[in-house]
Formats: C-alpha cells, sequence, structure tokens
C-alpha cells in the first residue's frame, strides 16, 4: 500500500486535502458553496479545450478557472450571486461540450476529470501540484485578516474600509487556482466534497476561527486518506469514499454538536432546582 | 426567397423525425422549468435547482445498474435529495447554501460508484457524457407522453400552492402571520422542483436543465417585477431558445465542409447567456433613468407591483 505509484497517491492526496481543508473553510463561511461548485466543474471544459488543442491541461483548467471566477465575481450583484453562478456553470460546460463534440474518443479522460485520478498521479505531477497548493496557501494567508473579517461582519468590514467586493473576486481566484491545482488528482466534481463536508464539520465542532481552520485541514486529510486505503482494499472509486465520508463526517460533527449542546444544558438545570 | 427558406431550414428539419421529438420534448421541459424557475430565482434556490440535477442524475445512473427505469432513479433520488436539503435546512437563509452542499458532495460521489461500475460492466459505452450532457436529439418518441405527464404533475403542484406559494417567497413574514404554512408550503415546492429537474435532467441532460431553469426565469425578472409577466416571459423565452437552438443544431451539420454538427445544447445554452447579459443591460439603463424619478414614487410603484 506504500510502494510506487501509491507513494504518489498518498503525497498529492495529503497536498490536495491540506488546500481544500484552508479554502474550503473560508467557502464554507461564507457561504460561497456554489461558486465552489461551479469553478471547478466549468474549468473542466477548459480540460476539455486543452486536450482539443493539444496543451497541458493544466493551463486549459487555469485558464477557464480563471474566467469562470471573475466572470461571477464580476457580473453578480450583492445577494444575487446564485443566479449568475448558474449560467456561468452552464455557458462554460456548453462550450466544453461543443469542445467534445469536436473529438470522438474522450470517455475516459471525461470519468477522470470529473471524478479524478488519485492514484494515477505521476511523480512529474507533484512538482506543479506543490507549487501551485504553496502559492494558494500563501494567497489565502496574505488576505487572512479582511478576508475573515468581510466573511463574518460584512458590515463591519465595508466599514473600516475594506472594499468587499474587491475580497470577493480575490477570494473567487484562490479557489479557481484551488481548482487548477487539484482537478488534475481528485477530479472537478470531488474537490468539491472535500471542500464543502470536512470544513462544515469543523464549524459544527468549533467556532473558534483559527481551530476550526486547522481542524478542517485534519478532517479533510482523514478523509482522504481513509478514501484512498479504503479503495485500495476494496477496489472501488477513490470518489465515491470522498464524497460519501465527506458527508458522513459532517453528520457526526453535527451530531457531536448537538450531543454537547445537549448536555451543559442538563448540569445548570439541576443545579438551580430548589432543594 | 425559397432560397432563404432552405438556408435557414436545411433540407429534412420538418420531415426528421429527432427534430420532432426534440421540439415536442424541448417544448414541454422549457415551458415547466420557466414556470418552477421563476419562483427558483426569487427564492434564490438556483444552487438546490441546480444540485437537484446532479443528484437526480446520480439515481439516473444507480437505476441503470440494476436494471431499473432510469425515471424511477431519477425523480425517486431527486425528491430525496430535496427532502434531505429540507431536513438539514435548506429553508433558512444561512443553512440553505451548506444544505445543498452535503446532499450535492454526498450524490457527486454515489455518481462515481454508480458509473465506474456500468463502466466497467459495460452496461453502457458512454455514459458519464451521456448522464452529465445529454442529448435532446437522442430522445427516443416513447419519452414524450413520460415528459408531459411528469411536467403536468409538477405544474399542477406549483398552480395549487400558487397564492400561498408566492406569498411565502416574497414575504416569509407576512405569509406567517396570515396562517400560511410557509415550512409546508416549501417543501411541497422543493418536491415540484426535483420532479421538474429529475425529468429535465433526464430528457435533456443536467446542463440544459439548470439552464432552462435559470436563464429564462432570471432574464424575465429583469425585464418585468410582476409575476404572472414573468412567468409568461420566463416561458416565451425558453421555448424559444430551445426550438431556436434545436433549428441551429440541425443546420451547423452543413456548416463548413467537416460535417460534425455542434452540440444542441451548446447553441441553447449560449442563446440563453446572451438573452440574459442583454436583459441586464437594458434593466441598467432603465434602472439608472428610473433613479432620475423622486425615490418616493419609484417605490411606490414598486410595492404596487408586489402587490399586485
Amino acid at each position: 500500500m506504500f510502494t510506487g505509484f501509491m507513494m504518489n497517491a498518498w503525497i498529492t492526496a495529503t497536498i490536495v486535502a491540506v488546500v481544500a481543508g484552508v479554502v474550503g473553510y473560508f467557502v464554507v463561511l461564507r457561504g460561497s458553496a456554489f461558486p465552489a461548485h461551479a469553478i471547478p466543474k466549468g474549468a473542466f471544459a477548459g480540460a476539455a479545450a486543452a486536450s482539443l488543442l493539444g496543451i497541458s491541461t493544466l493551463i486549459g483548467l487555469g485558464v477557464f478557472s480563471i474566467l469562470g471566477a471573475v466572470g461571477i465575481g464580476s457580473l453578480s450583484r450583492r445577494g444575487r450571486q446564485d443566479v449568475v453562478t448558474a449560467l456561468a456553470l452552464v455557458m462554460m460546460l456548453a462550450l466544453g461540450a461543443a469542445f467534445l463534440s469536436r473529438t470522438t474518443e474522450y470517455e475516459p479522460q471525461v470519468y477522470s476529470l470529473l471524478f479524478g485520478e488519485i492514484l494515477g498521479v505521476s511523480s512529474s505531477q507533484i512538482l506543479p501540484v506543490a507549487g501551485l497548493a504553496v502559492a494558494c496557501i500563501a494567497a489565502v494567508a496574505v488576505i487572512y485578516r479582511p478576508l475573515m473579517l468581510s466573511s463574518v461582519a460584512p458590515e463591519i468590514a465595508e466599514a473600516r474600509g475594506i472594499r468587499s467586493r474587491r475580497i470577493e473576486i480575490c477570494f473567487l481566484l484562490i479557489v479557481a487556482l484551488a481548482t487548477t491545482v487539484t482537478v488534475p488528482v481528485v477530479g472537478a466534481l470531488l474537490i468539491f466534497s472535500l471542500m464543502i463536508g470536512p470544513p462544515a464539520a469543523a464549524r459544527s465542532l468549533t467556532s473558534r476561527p483559527v481551530l476550526a481552520l486547522l481542524l478542517a485541514v485534519v478532517i479533510a486529510l482523514g478523509t482522504v486518506w481513509a478514501a484512498i486505503a479504503l479503495s485500495y482494499q476494496y477496489n472501488w472509486p477513490v470518489g465515491f469514499f470522498v464524497g460519501v465520508l465527506g458527508a458522513l463526517s459532517y453528520a457526526v460533527g453535527r451530531g457531536m454538536a448537538a450531543w454537547q449542546r445537549a448536555r451543559p444544558a442538563v448540569t445548570p438545570a439541576l443545579a438551580a432546582r430548589p432543594r | 426567397m425559397h432560397q432563404l427558406y432552405n438556408a435557414v431550414f436545411e433540407p429534412g428539419f420538418f420531415g426528421s423525425p429527432q427534430v420532432h421529438v426534440a421540439v415536442a420534448v424541448g417544448g414541454i421541459v422549457a415551458i415547466v422549468s420557466a414556470v418552477v424557475g421563476v419562483f427558483t430565482v426569487m427564492r434564490g434556490q438556483s444552487f438546490a435547482g441546480h444540485s437537484l440535477g446532479d443528484v437526480s442524475a446520480a439515481g439516473g445512473s444507480g437505476a441503470l445498474l440494476i436494471g431499473l427505469n432510469p425515471l424511477a432513479g431519477f425523480v425517486g433520488l431527486g425528491i430525496a435529495g430535496a427532502a434531505v436539503m429540507d431536513m438539514i435546512g435548506v429553508q433558512r437563509l444561512r443553512g440553505r447554501d451548506l444544505a445543498t452542499g452535503i446532499v450535492l458532495g454526498a450524490a457527486i460521489g454515489l455518481s462515481a460508484l454508480f458509473l465506474y461500475l456500468t463502466a466497467t460492466t459495460g452496461a453502457t459505452a458512454g455514459a458519464t457524457q451521456q448522464v452529465l450532457f445529454g442529448s435532446i436529439f437522442t430522445t427516443t418518441p416513447g419519452t414524450v407522453p413520460v415528459v408531459a405527464i411528469f411536467g403536468a404533475i409538477s405544474l399542477g403542484g406549483i398552480a395549487l400552492i400558487y397564492r400561498p406559494l408566492l406569498l411565502s417567497t416574497v414575504s416569509p413574514d407576512i405569509a406567517a402571520a396570515r396562517g400560511v404554512p410557509v415550512r409546508l408550503v416549501g417543501v411541497l415546492y422543493m418536491i415540484a422542483l426535483a420532479v421538474s429537474v429529475g425529468l429535465s435532467s433526464l430528457a435533456i441532460g443536467a446542463i440544459l436543465s439548470t439552464a432552462l431553469l435559470i436563464g429564462p426565469a432570471a432574464t424575465a425578472l429583469q425585464l418585468t417585477r410582476r409575476v404572472a409577466w414573468a412567468l409568461t416571459t420566463a416561458c416565451v423565452i425558453g421555448v424559444l431558445a430551445v426550438w431556436v437552438g434545436v433549428l441551429l443544431a440541425y443546420d451547423s451539420y452543413y456548416w463548413g465542409s467537416s460535417h460534425l454538427s455542434l452540440p444542441v445544447s451548446f447553441f441553447i445554452v449560449a442563446l440563453i447567456f446572451v438573452t440574459y447579459l442583454v436583459s441586464v443591460a437594458v434593466s441598467g439603463r432603465k434602472a439608472r433613468a428610473g433613479a432620475r424619478r423622486p425615490a418616493s414614487v419609484t417605490r411606490a410603484a414598486d410595492h404596487d407591483k408586489v402587490a399586485a
């Protein structure tokens, strides 16, 4: 389980999980789940275009995810982001369908772009993925304070002179960068599962930002590692385990949070009871 | 004149049975999606509307795998997904995004498994592409009555709860104060949405399903604030986009020398997208013109429109 190509899988999965945990925490905090789904899924069309033109998939993904991020960020108005996101997504997918119609034998590649091919990562892929991941984390670190403030209290952020629109576009670009890193490895659809389930679980366990951020990374790592191990054991796709374990981690997180809330509620009531 | 006619409608357009089915199915789906979509856009549930397409597609590939009728899988898992979304909290604004995301994430995992198993057992070639992109031209004539029946169910559901749904969409607080069961209305609406989306993603693919649900409705709501007008406009835009898209896709076979026709979903989505951008530009100009009027007049006029 820890030899040859499996080592590549473990290393890239670890990188992807860290990126997904960090970016996903802000996705959940800001309620940006739809763009986080739309940008990777739409960027998949870029990969199709790149393979049609015979250039690197990474370039196609990068260009399309940045186009998607800028499109969503600049067209959306306050509170009406969902319509623009939906339309940008279908437009990118329709372009992808048009590109795909120009080639005939593409089926296995479509599947691997959508659902990932983590067990097929080659050693030469690790370095660019690691580099982009570092850039992504660094970008989050640079805008950490304004991003956090505008996510938690948009009005206060505005009052302090933080332009929430600019932060929004920066954040969407970070999602685009994370997409470019992760889509070739875990696929356009599963990066979404990984960016939502573990951070949502972390947030239901603690309300302290830094702790939740770390917890999101830890849960994402646990999810991906367990998914690879299970996939190795049972020969079912990694994507299935990532999707289901991600949702499961949220369910467990909610359950534990409910249990924790229920417990202290009993003790003060007992203490306050007249003797 | 004759030449122009032939240039617009390439030979055999009206004789082709695929075109007949595409025009019928596309028209029905466009109308159902437009009506449901107006409420989806007004309620801010585009993400749920899109996700239910993916959720029901997972159901469809699961049903295919165990040899059930795909329609049962599409509609069944769609409704189940809608129920779970409502349970987690789709009706609260803060929880909505997350609830949809969690359900979507789990459904994506399931479709990864189903499609993998389908591919390894070799049941259908090109299943991934079929589920994601679909094609209005591969729809069989037998699906027309099925699409019509389920479309009628979805529209009938919306018609039954029309007034309470409208009131609880525009102002949940007033609706609750007047004794409208807001939660129940929300659940019924989600079921109608699930049926409509499941049906459309089966008939015409997940991309077109989302495009027809959101695009025409959002465009109509840019142009008018009267709900009845918005419903009519959305239906007209949706049906026209589908029919013109079908025509262009058919004609594209004759463009150039390669004889590779472009997919119909590309044309329909492009038409819808451009229409939306134009409507945003038009309503932006109207809003700037309206800003010169005294604010109180505009506000009173808007209030009348919402009440109407």
